[in-house]
């Protein structure tokens, strides 16, 4: 009994950081219909940028981070500007190949740079502490990375509600055709919406680079899982992606359970259950994933 | 007027008649045919692995050039087709070059068991999920001793039993076949009704149906074919090299080289596979002593015809000189009376 209750509670404490990642992915498939094969790929940017700043000015990686998130801005932003905003014409599957081409060159870059070798970024006695409670052990790490996650996503909450930007954002989901007669440059918008998806990116990136170590190629895999948390969790719904990524931590905790080979078998099997039996995932309002 | 009947009467399509194309492949595969006599085991292997990316571009042209579903999971049908080959010739002793069509199968197979969760996703979302199908089977051959697990299988002791002289060439005739068969298999496909059928699914899905057009019959054979195709390619790629692991086999990087090759040949057209797949040979091969930097530069050459010449090397070459070696657009013909 208290081994699926440990199972359970480490589920979620690993669903967050799929839930932080995946809620990046969910805000470029919602502002900018982009769908970005390099997600993962940025998230592992991510975590060397994090590493060589690390490198240059002697500081920890939790610190290191708020230099990490505006640079990542600036990047989205400037991806958006000079690369995506031109292919976004050519239809919805142009920017996924730029992407995908973007994913390859990164990775072949990086190993160029950094060799294949897998790094990782070190915050020290932290990394292993953990807070027991009777017979549960339970990292401060993942705890830290869980509540890092809530923030993030109460903040986008707030954003989305209250901000201009995230008025704008709303309207032109509801209706392009018509916010676009109104004067909203989408365009601008969506170099704004790719910053935004890269803020949280650069979070989460340094997040995984503490986490777990990492490798040039190490961004496939954590594409597929920020995917599949949020089409479990339903198109089109933040707090879905949530969901999803929760569900998702869990079903690859019950794998790893089973055998240590078959955590992440267990995640896949459970995204195409989904795909079967429930296509429009937890919380969602569309129908299909058109 | 009730002229509704008499419209359908009057009308009709056609499609221009290849003169060119037929042709020269006849006499490319002549040549091809003949090539073993003067090849060196070298050349053949280069050719091998030619013919095999050559029949794997070909089949992600049909399905996303044709009817709009890019797959980047092709790696998963590769990897399937190869595993095939490799467990049944291990474990039965049956001949390797027939068990390649045995990969297929086992490809095509897979593609019609995974075709009904896969469809649940349209567009880019299709694409990951093909992704995520590849990575599914990487993981059970992993986990399974039969399979050899990470470290992969050799048929070093299968192809002991095949003599000397026909090691490489054997691979070589049936790749040739195939290329030949693929390239037929996708051309008169495009020339048929059906592939009239295809087109229109992929240019307007809603008017397609509302034509009578079964789309998801359509989309689903096309996937099957696909499938089949691409196992077979995979399975002769590997049976050229002799060795399997499941990381290199289930790489998406096999997937990313068949997008780029088409996107950089020319999407959409039989020809356009052939021009990037010899452009990619033409860099690796030039750039061999830069390490992975021809990888990048494809890449960045991929991104630019994305973004600037999307029809791709083939798409300028054809509309320059009004040249069509394999036409497949079909017009419509008003019939007199």
């Amino acid at each position: 009994m208290i081994a699926w209750i440990d199972t359970l509670i480490q589920g979620v404490l690993l669903g967050g950081f799929f839930a932080l990642s995946g809620l990046g992915l969910s805000l470029s498939f919602g502002i900018m219909h982009i769908v970005n094969i390099a997600h993962g790929d940025f998230l592992v940017v991510a975590a060397y940028l994090c590493l060589v700043i690390c490198g240059l000015f002697g500081l920890n990686p939790l610190l290191a981070i708020i230099i990490v998130i505006p640079l990542m801005f600036l990047f989205g932003y400037a991806l958006q500007k000079t690369i995506l905003n031109k292919g976004v014409d050519g239809g919805e599957l142009s920017p996924l190949l730029i992407t995908f081409g973007l994913s390859i060159i990164l990775h072949n870059l990086l190993q160029e740079f950094f060799s294949a070798d897998a790094k990782s970024l070190d915050v020290g006695a932290f990394e292993v502490a953990s807070l027991n409670i009777g017979p549960l052990h339970i990292g401060w790490l993942p705890i830290t990375i869980l509540v890092t996650t809530l923030v993030v996503y109460y903040i986008l909450h707030q954003i989305m509600e209250s901000t201009k930007f995230g008025m704008i954002v709303r309207a032109t989901v509801d209706d392009p055709e018509i916010t676009s007669l109104m004067g909203v440059d989408t365009k601008k918008i969506n170099c704004l919406g790719m910053g935004l998806s890269m803020t949280i990116v650069g979070i989460a990136g340094t997040l995984f680079g503490i986490k777990s170590s990492f490798f040039p190629l190490a961004g496939g895999l954590q594409l597929l899982f920020a995917f599949e948390a949020v089409i479990i969790g339903g198109m089109g719904s933040i707090w879905g992606t949530l969901l999803g990524g929760m569900s998702l931590g869990i079903a690859q905790t019950i794998g790893y359970r089973i055998g240590s080979g078959w955590g992440e078998f267990a995640g896949h099997l459970v995204f195409f259950l989904f795909l079967l039996l429930k296509p429009s995932g937890l919380l969602s309002k569309e129908t299909q994933h058109a | 007027m009730p002229d509704t009947p008499q419209v359908k009467s009057s009308f009709s399509w056609q499609i221009k008649k290849p003169i060119a194309g037929p042709i020269i492949l006849a006499l490319a595969a002549v040549f091809c045919a003949v090539f073993p006599l003067f090849g060196s085991t070298g050349t053949l292997r280069l050719m091998n692995e030619i013919m095999a990316l050559m029949i794997m571009a070909q089949a992600w042209n049909l399905l996303a050039g044709f009817t709009g579903f890019v797959s980047i999971g092709q790696q998963a049908f590769i990897g399937i087709g190869a595993y095939g080959l490799f467990v049944t010739s291990i474990e039965t002793g049956l001949n390797p070059f027939a068990a390649v069509f045995l990969g297929g199968l086992a490809a095509a197979v897979v593609g019609i068991l995974s075709a009904p969760a896969l469809f649940r996703l349209r567009g880019p979302y299709f694409a990951i999920g093909t992704w995520v199908l590849a990575e599914l089977f990487r993981i059970v051959i992993l986990n399974t001793q039969k399979f050899g697990s990470g470290s992969g299988l050799t048929l070093a002791r299968v192809i002991k039993t095949i003599p000397r002289e026909y090691r490489t060439s054997g691979t070589y005739w049936v790749a040739l076949f195939l290329t030949v068969f693929t390239i037929f298999l996708v051309y008169f496909l495009l020339r048929s009704r059906f592939g009239l059928a295809v087109r229109t699914v992929r240019d307007n899905e809603a008017s397609a149906e509302s034509v009578g057009v079964n789309i998801l019959r359509i989309k689903f054979i096309v996937f099957i074919i696909s499938a089949f195709l691409t196992g077979c390619a995979g399975a002769i790629s590997y049976l050229n090299t002799m060795f399997i692991n499941p990381y290199a086999t289930f790489s998406v990087e096999w997937s990313a080289l068949l997008i780029f090759v088409v996107i950089i040949g020319g999407i959409g057209t039989i020809e356009g596979p052939f021009i990037g797949v010899l452009f990619y040979f033409f860099l690796r091969e030039t750039l061999s002593d830069f390490g992975t930097w021809y990888i990048i530069a494809l890449g960045l050459v991929a991104i630019a015809m994305m973004l600037f010449v999307p029809n791709g090397l083939w798409g300028m070459v054809s509309k320059r000189f009004n040249i069509n070696l394999f036409p497949t657009g079909a017009t419509v013909v008003m019939k007199k009376g």
